[in-house]
């Protein structure tokens, strides 16, 4: 499952652009995730964030 | 907000500014969203523009214009280095803008031409009628507006969620993103009439690091790697952060700037019925430059230019709106982003080596001979095997 750190992000929408699911969005600056379609083995925002701001663990 | 418009265009970026002057100037109602509560902010992008490029679509003015460049410096990663002046860098050169500003000063010639704005508004849905588009309900302020359009057109950038919702796979596979962090760093010595380009796999994995001055001593300094290269401890931050810590220790940082830019091939379609789909949010960004504002201008206007006949001839069904798609891969622009998009292939499969000597074999060129052509044939000196590859590069010799 992912975790967003909001203090870290910099609303780029890097991984929106890159879900497979289209489970994240930039509401006005926040990324938000939709927790029934993100697919907990996937891990492709977590790859590409240029800073870092989404944690992923197994769990 | 009304109930229904001829057009509607998502996002208020130059794309979509773009956009809704040109169907407002023609006569037609238009409502643009921006989700943002402000125009033009945050900045996700490094702001070079080709000098052409931008008188297509605005008089130059210095309330926008941070620094006019007329050098191209191509550095190489032992440090080598190549220049190319003015008419030979084309469209690397030109102009770096002051985003902020210019991108309030395209919304305001929207709002001028007749188009009503609307900030902090936020598409959360298409409506749909079977597959067809019928216009979109907008979130702001917490209420909900039922916003019925004739065309919307999707300019949502490189989220591109609109033609997503509508059906349209516009998802950026993670081998065709580059993923940038950029710094504002101020007082440094540079030459501010220079773009600086830096290519290194190993600095910079499948991407390159810029230098874009924008006068009084300050630069956009950035990096984009490739997707698939990015990862806990190489992320386009820790590359920017080394490049900076090595060529730049004393520069005084006073903003960050992310974003990601798609070098993948252009949708397949982007039109269907009652959607245009413009810009980064159609991939549209130049696959090898990662220039996206030109063409998200150029699509933007093509965009609402088809929308207004469309209107006006009372058919907005796909089949009349794929006269758009036709239009742009037609265009300088269309064949341009086949071309870089061959490049770009070859590109990624050259090395650090084969780079070194790409630039010391342009170093003894004229400056007049070195064209795109040239560099594809300095390419596949150094990679016979990529032209069985990739006919689309042979194509590009004759």
């Amino acid at each position: 499952m992912i975790t967003i750190r909001r203090d870290v992000c910099g609303y780029c929408g890097a991984c929106v652009s890159v879900c497979p699911r289209g489970a994240l969005e930039l509401i006005d600056a926040y990324l938000s995730v939709d927790e029934t379609a993100c697919k907990p083995k996937c891990k492709i925002c977590h790859t590409v964030c240029p800073l870092g701001a989404i944690l992923w663990s197994e769990e | 907000m009304n109930g229904s418009y001829d057009v509607l265009v998502v996002g208020g970026g130059p794309g979509g500014a773009v956009a809704a002057r040109t169907a407002a100037e023609a006569g037609l109602s238009v409502l643009l969203v921006e989700k943002r509560p402000a125009i033009g902010v945050p900045v996700r992008c490094a702001e070079g523009i080709g000098k052409d490029h931008l008188l297509e679509f605005i008089e130059p003015d210095p309330k926008f214009i941070s620094a006019e460049i007329d050098t191209a410096v191509f550095v190489g990663p032992d440090g080598e280095n190549f220049t190319l002046k003015s008419r030979s860098a084309g469209e690397l050169i030109g102009y770096t803008l002051n985003r902020k500003v210019f991108d309030r000063e395209l919304i305001w010639k929207a709002a001028e031409a007749g188009a009503e704005i609307q900030t902090h508004a936020r598409a959360a849905e298409p409506i749909l009628e079977g597959d067809r588009i019928c216009g979109a309900v907008i979130e702001q302020h917490g209420k909900r507006f039922t916003i019925r359009a004739k065309v919307v057109i999707a300019a949502d950038g490189v989220e591109s969620k609109f033609a997503k919702w509508a059906g349209i796979d516009t998802t950026i596979p993670l081998s065709e993103i580059e993923t940038c962090a950029q710094y504002v760093v101020n007082d440094i010595d540079i030459d501010e009439k220079a773009n600086r380009f830096s290519f290194s796999f190993e600095d910079a994995p499948g991407g390159y690091i810029w230098v874009f001055p924008k006068g009084n001593r300050c630069a956009n300094i950035g990096v984009g790697i490739l997707g698939t290269k990015s990862g806990e401890g190489c992320r386009a931050r820790d590359y920017l952060d080394r490049f900076i810590e090595k060529n730049y220790p004393n520069g005084k940082i006073t903003e960050l700037i992310v974003g990601g830019i798609s070098v993948c091939r252009p949708l397949a379609e982007t039109a269907a019925d009652g959607l245009l789909i413009t810009g980064d949010a159609a991939r549209l960004s130049d696959p090898l430059t990662g220039c996206g504002i030109y063409n998200a201008m150029f699509s933007g206007k093509l965009a609402a230019e088809t929308a207004v006949s469309a209107v006006k001839n009372g058919d907005t069904s796909k089949k009349a709106l794929m006269a758009y798609d036709k239009a742009w891969r037609e265009s300088g622009m269309g064949k341009a982003l086949v071309r870089n998009y061959a490049v770009k292939e070859a590109f990624l499969h050259l090395n650090d080596d084969k780079l070194n000597s790409i630039i010391h074999s342009m170093q003894n060129r004229k400056i007049e001979e070195i064209s795109v052509r040239n560099l594809v044939i300095a390419i596949l000196n150094e990679n016979p095997q990529l032209a069985k590859e990739m006919p689309a590069l042979l194509e590009l010799m004759r």
